[in-house]
């Protein structure tokens, strides 16, 4: 199989010297700008596997950066920022971000999130049931298995689970999946998302109160993870 | 005595001030006339002057001591109703009046001058003091992880033949606490500022408690700590409406604090009630807990136990404090009977017990 090659969008030497050394040794190939015209003109002329970006570039805001790629760049792109706000991290995400890390980050993490948003781009509905782990979401059948048993879960629990497990890996804001499962009028009773990833927690995680699979993206959202490969 | 010298009374109220407390003492006095000595009415009239000087500032009290000298002189001295003073002894005594008001008025200002100098100096000294402090601190709490990296990073490259993989895992174990040693400190620090500079504004949204203190926890314990954390909060919590950034990072303060703090063997209790609309998170620890004189310091920003030898910048509690106080909360911190220290957060929220 081919090696993904991936694009480093960041002024910093450091930064990106560390991220060369790690996405190799991690068997993937590894091209880099120092710039956002420089990233801009590199992923038009080869379209990467995946996109890591950094928010503070010296000639334009990788706010922006993200948007013009996101015109028509569909692979997945991750920031890699120091702006932790939660402001930052939601508008990164609408502006079509399919992650979003924060510096300092633990590379076993970035390695994690690049496998998973690498993977959700493959994937992409092609099959009609999802394995993860231990569970199983058949979406033809709509029935959810853990560990080969049934699990009841509401109509509700279930568009939650599959709209999270679609996504993969990324990020989904609380406004976001509140438009996507209940409907625009809801995306402030943010109070039903909880209740809701509680009671999703209790049925499919082994301990709710330590999630593997739903997990809380502080102030943000949430994630769904995997640890297959 | 400070209080005294605090000008709170605008000038313009001090003029007037001064002259209706010296008519009204003339007034009263004036009723009295049949019964006491017009000498005596000069000795009430300068206690007057005395008492205006010690609080107003220096022209409302010259002020008041010309209208009380002529309204000695005019409404007092035979023969009354005139300006005119008929005995030689009571010249004398209306220049003595005048002077003594005068000096009186003079030399409690004086001292008050003096007294705004050395109150200048002090807080300039405590703000040189603090400074100080913080500078030690940071540049201690910041450098110590500093030269970890610095020198572990010089072994690995230069000293390669003699080191085992276990030596190599070891530095590299340290290179990596010490980078989430210096982020934490930028972390307090970024918090402080922030608080400092009043620009703290809750955002509002439902948090699920046992959730935040769950993941905090889970943070906390993959440092390989030796502490055991037990967490005794009933899952039928209500949400609570409050600022889950402020939240967390007064938790995890609380917590990593105990942690930090107490021996490895100890075990650290968090527990967490909502009743009447406020919210209850109690973090207690079995250690030795905190000397008794120095309990109400430790939220001080800076502030270190004076026997600690665990080192801090000691900005953790402070911005748990703050925090807290951003949120309409307050943190409350004792010791418990039996050995250890038990800190308690209370913040007002409004909950939801909304079920599925």
């Amino acid at each position: 199989m081919n090696k993904a090659e991936i694009l480093i969008i960041d002024d910093e030497a450091q930064i990106r010297k560390l991220l060369e050394i790690t996405l190799q040794s991690n068997n993937y190939s590894v091209i880099q700008a120092r710039t956002a015209k420089e990233g801009i003109i590199m992923a038009s002329n080869h379209p990467p596997d995946l996109i890591i970006l950094d928010l503070g570039l010296p000639d334009e805001n990788g706010q922006n950066v993200l948007k013009e790629l996101r015109q028509w760049y569909t692979n997945p792109i991750i920031i890699l920022s120091v702006l932790n706000s939660e402001e930052d991290i939601i508008t990164a995400l609408d502006n079509g971000a399919n992650d979003y890390l924060t510096k300092p980050f633990r590379t076993g993490e970035l390695l994690a999130r690049i496998r998973s948003a690498l993977r959700s781009s493959i994937l992409e509905d092609s099959d009609h049931v999802l394995h993860f782990d231990d569970l199983e979401i058949d979406l033809s059948a709509r029935t959810v298995k853990k560990k080969n048993e049934l699990i009841k879960l509401t109509a509700t629990e279930y568009n939650l689970l599959v709209l999270f497990a679609r996504n993969e890996g990324k990020v989904l804001t609380h406004q976001y999946v509140l438009r996507a499962v209940w409907g625009p009028g809801y995306i402030n009773q943010s109070q039903y998302l909880r209740v809701f990833i509680a009671q999703i927690r209790k049925k499919i995680e082994n301990d709710p109160n330590r999630p593997e699979y739903l997990l809380t993206e502080s102030g943000v959202g949430y994630r769904f993870v995997s640890k297959q490969q | 005595m400070r209080a005294l010298f605090i000008n709170t009374i605008s000038k313009q109220k001090q003029y007037l001030l001064s002259i209706v407390i010296v008519i009204i003492v003339s007034l009263i006095c004036y009723g009295f006339t049949p019964y006491m000595g017009y000498r005596v009415v000069a000795l009430i009239l300068l206690v007057t002057v005395s008492l205006i000087a010690i609080t107003f500032d220096i022209l409302p009290v010259l002020l008041a001591a010309a209208l009380s000298a002529f309204i000695w002189d005019f409404f007092f001295i035979p023969p009354r109703f005139t300006f005119h003073v008929s005995s030689t002894d009571d010249g004398i005594l209306l220049l003595m009046y005048f002077i003594i008001a005068m000096v009186n008025a003079v030399l409690t200002y004086k001292i008050r001058q003096i007294e705004k100098v050395a109150r200048q100096k002090e807080e300039k000294a405590n703000a040189i003091k603090l400074y100080n402090t913080l500078l030690n601190s940071l540049s201690h709490e910041l450098r110590t992880p500093i030269a970890t990296i610095i020198g572990a990073t010089d072994n690995l490259q230069g000293n390669n033949v003699n080191l085992t993989p276990a030596n190599k895992a070891q530095l590299l174990s340290e290179i990596s606490k010490a980078g989430l040693r210096l982020n934490q400190q930028v972390e307090n620090l970024l918090n402080m500022s922030r608080l400092e500079s009043g620009f703290v504004k809750p955002k509002m949204d439902w948090c699920d408690i046992n959730e935040i203190v769950y993941a905090i926890v889970q943070r906390i314990e993959e440092n390989k700590i030796g502490q055991k954390i037990i967490i005794n909060i009933n899952q039928s919590l209500p949400l609570v409406k409050s600022d889950k950034g402020m939240l967390e990072q007064i938790l995890f303060n609380l917590i990593n604090n105990s942690v930090l703090y107490s021996e490895p063997n100890s075990t650290i209790h968090i527990s967490a009630m909502c009743h009447a609309d406020i919210l209850r998170v109690v973090v207690e620890d079995n250690g030795k807990g905190f000397p008794a004189e120095e309990l109400e310091n430790v939220f001080d920003k800076f502030y270190r136990l004076k026997e600690t030898k665990t080192s801090g910048t000691g900005l953790g509690l402070s911005i748990v404090k703050g925090f807290a106080e951003a949120l309409n909360g307050s943190v409350h911190l004792e010791n418990i009977s039996t050995g250890g220290a038990r800190f308690t957060v209370s913040i007002p929220v409004k909950t939801s017990y909304m079920k599925v």
